[in-house]
């Protein structure tokens, strides 16, 4: 690290009276992770790192190697904009090592930048601009469905005036948190939000996430509403859905760009597309990792269902939104099954890898599908050639567990412990017996 | 020679500096090291730290010029800092004004390089990087790396920090993307040249929707910070 970056941060340490230092890291599963140090201890961790005992989080070590080194990443540090001013907190994003200095493997932080690695040697930088949703509902109560603010009573002000100001506020946050926020506007749903960010390479973006999801969560918590980032939190209305924005640029021009293509897409565009839609079911395990994520992946909620692509159809699984003329460089695609509780660091890796491995290929892009896929019976589709997302996340993992891909692109450790943890989780999903099959069998059978 | 005897050697660069330097340095009694690095300034630096620095740039320029931005951050910068440059390098000293304090233009006659040395010297450290500068209601000390606009703090970070300082420190000029790559970010940046974009972005929200106007884009070329130096 660069000494005057380290003295850029304690000196701002000193200056601004930071009393306390959050080292953030993430789990396997993409929850934020956080242990805070004194300033006094920072010089130290800036230069060795703090040790750790990993076993104490989700997916890193095994008991038994159980300690990892958490290295801060001094260019993201950030004075925390909320708290008081008598205590001052930062926080700063953390890789993690081996005690012997290496990449920790179940570090998904680490696992972004290896696969970031592989693209700078082929010349490459990945961009990624997300579109994150999310509801809004009073606090909720144990075992009881969730209360959208819309639904009137909640709160004295009307419902836009609430919602409102808390998106308001939410983006001034992010924004001081160096998070440019494209749009917002209220979605379709009830109590349903959208925060769309503008792009920046893919490991700020993943930092920028994980940062996202707490500040909308602190904001609410602040005004005593609960955001929630579940992707299907209400039968019968949209989930929510984490759209993503990719390019990939070379210097200073965007290699998804050609001027004589209809489509203003190059054949390298057309080749990562091919490699995503070729590997898609693979990687839905990642993009979509909850029980849940798969009751937004249904028709009629403008959620993919089909592994297709179109310009215009948005319920193609990759669109490819028309760019404003004369700008090559907003030339990209939108790959648009992942869900907001997807860990960011993992999702961008797999879909990465998929892209580049179209590249590496030469895959060639199956024709457009710009038909409703929606309103066309399955031997239609199955002429068409076009397949679904897997159904469920037990069928997911079962995709996954023979990716080479998958595996090569989250390394061995996170891709084993993955998916064991992702077993269980729907084993205790498959045991439970639900409200839906009490009103269906209890009477009738 | 105003420098005591404690307080008079000189870093020279490269490692090997060309034999007309070398023998210039010496006829003129000057003590001085050579080093290969920054790294090496440092370790071989005298308790006073050095008078100052003498830096070739015509065998490896973007080394000679990594050296020089070394010697620069470093806490206690060093200076003055003589480089020798050759005539067709001359475009580089433009955007690097605080990377030297003189230069001579190679080949060149030895007394060009002692007189403007000892003038360098005789002048002492010299006040060539002030510790504040500030824009309207921005102020940035470079010495605690603290910025306000309008008093009240700014958080940043560090390439926040930089970009503006790069920019605050060069008002009216016009900088494509790429210059503010290399001369902000230096040659290891990875985000691409988009970065810069990103960056504008977040320090223009930062600044606040009235001062967001500091930084100007100038179409199809890169960026302005504050007035142009043509406009009234």
């Amino acid at each position: 690290m660069l000494d005057q970056q380290r003295d850029y941060v304690l000196r701002t340490v000193e200056e601004r009276g930071v009393r306390l230092v959050r080292l953030w890291f993430t789990d396997v599963l993409g929850n934020l992770k956080s242990f805070a140090i004194s300033p006094a201890e920072l010089e130290n961790a800036l230069s060795d790192g703090m040790t750790f005992d990993g076993s104490a989080i989700d997916g890193f070590s095994r008991v038994q190697e159980a300690d990892v080194l958490a290295m801060p990443d001094a260019n993201t540090f950030e004075v925390l904009p909320w708290g008081d001013s008598k205590s001052v907190e930062a926080r700063v994003f953390c890789d993690i090592h081996n005690l012997d200095g290496t990449p920790f493997e179940g570090d998904p932080r680490q696992v972004l930048r290896r696969n970031l690695g592989a693209a700078r040697d082929q010349g490459y930088s990945f961009y990624v601009a997300p579109d994150i949703e999310f509801f809004y509902f009073a606090p909720p109560e144990k075992g009881q469905a969730p209360v959208p603010l819309d639904e009137g009573g909640f709160f004295d002000l009307t419902t836009t005036d609430v919602s409102g100001t808390l998106r308001k506020e939410t983006i001034r946050t992010l924004e001081t948190m160096s998070i440019p926020v494209e749009y917002s506007f209220h979605e379709d749903a009830p109590s349903q939000h959208e925060i769309d960010l503008r792009h920046t390479d893919a490991l700020t973006m993943a930092d920028s996430v994980m940062t996202f999801r707490l500040v909308v969560k602190e904001v609410a918590a602040k005004h005593g509403v609960h955001a929630t980032f579940m992707p299907k939190p209400l039968e019968g209305v949209q989930g929510s859905g984490m759209h993503m924005h990719f390019s990939l640029f070379k210097g200073d021009t965007n290699a998804f760009y050609s001027e004589d293509d209809a489509y203003s897409l190059s054949p390298i565009a057309k080749q990562f597309m091919a490699g995503l839609l070729h590997h898609a079911a693979e990687l839905t395990a990642v993009t979509n990792q909850t029980v849940n994520s798969y009751k937004r992946l249904v028709p009629g909620f403008e959620a993919p269902v089909h592994i297709s692509w179109a310009r215009n159809n948005r319920s193609g699984l990759i669109r490819v939104p028309v760019a404003k003329r004369g700008n090559p460089s907003a030339t990209r695609i939108e790959y648009r099954s992942p869900d907001p509780a997807c860990n960011p660091y993992l999702a961008m890796s797999v879909i990465l890898a998929a892209g580049l491995r179209g590249i590496a290929e030469g895959y060639e892009l199956p024709p457009e599908a710009d038909a409703n896929l929606f309103e066309m019976d399955d031997s239609a589709l199955i002429k068409l050639g076009i397949d679904t997302l897997p159904q469920s996340l037990s069928d997911s993992l079962k995709v996954m567990e023979r990716s080479a891909l998958v595996q090569e692109a989250l390394g061995e450790h996170i891709f084993e412990w993955f998916l064991r943890n992702k077993r269980n989780e729907w084993r205790s999903y498959k045991t439970h017996v639900s409200q839906f099959e009490f009103d269906r069998y209890l009477r009738a059978l | 020679m105003s420098t005591g005897p404690t307080h008079d050697m000189l870093a020279v660069y490269p490692e090997s500096p060309p034999i007309d330097l070398a023998r210039t340095l010496d006829l003129a009694g000057h003590r001085w090291k050579a080093v290969a690095s920054a790294a090496e300034a440092a370790g071989h630096e005298p308790a006073q730290g050095w008078a100052g620095a003498v830096v070739a740039c015509d065998g490896d320029p973007e080394g000679a010029w990594a050296f020089c931005g070394a010697l620069r951050r470093r806490e206690n910068a060093v200076q003055p800092l003589l480089v020798l440059i050759s005539g067709a390098q001359m475009a580089d000293l433009e955007l690097r004004h605080d990377l030297f304090d003189d230069f001579c233009i190679t080949p060149c006659h030895p007394v060009e390089i002692e007189t403007r040395l000892r003038h360098l010297l005789a002048r002492g450290g010299g006040n060539v990087r002030p510790d504040v500068v500030s824009y309207n209601s921005l102020v940035l000390n470079l010495e605690t790396y603290q910025a306000t606009i309008g008093g009240t703090p700014l958080d940043l970070t560090y390439m926040e920090y930089e970009l503006l300082k790069f920019l605050a420190q060069n008002p009216g000029k016009v900088f494509t993307r790429e210059t503010l790559l290399s001369r902000v970010w230096g040659y290891e940046y990875y985000g691409g040249a988009r970065t810069v974009d990103v960056h504008v972005r977040r320090l223009r929200a930062k600044l606040g929707e009235e001062h967001a106007n500091f930084i100007e884009t100038v179409r199809s070329v890169g960026y302005r910070f504050g007035q142009s130096r043509w406009s009234a």
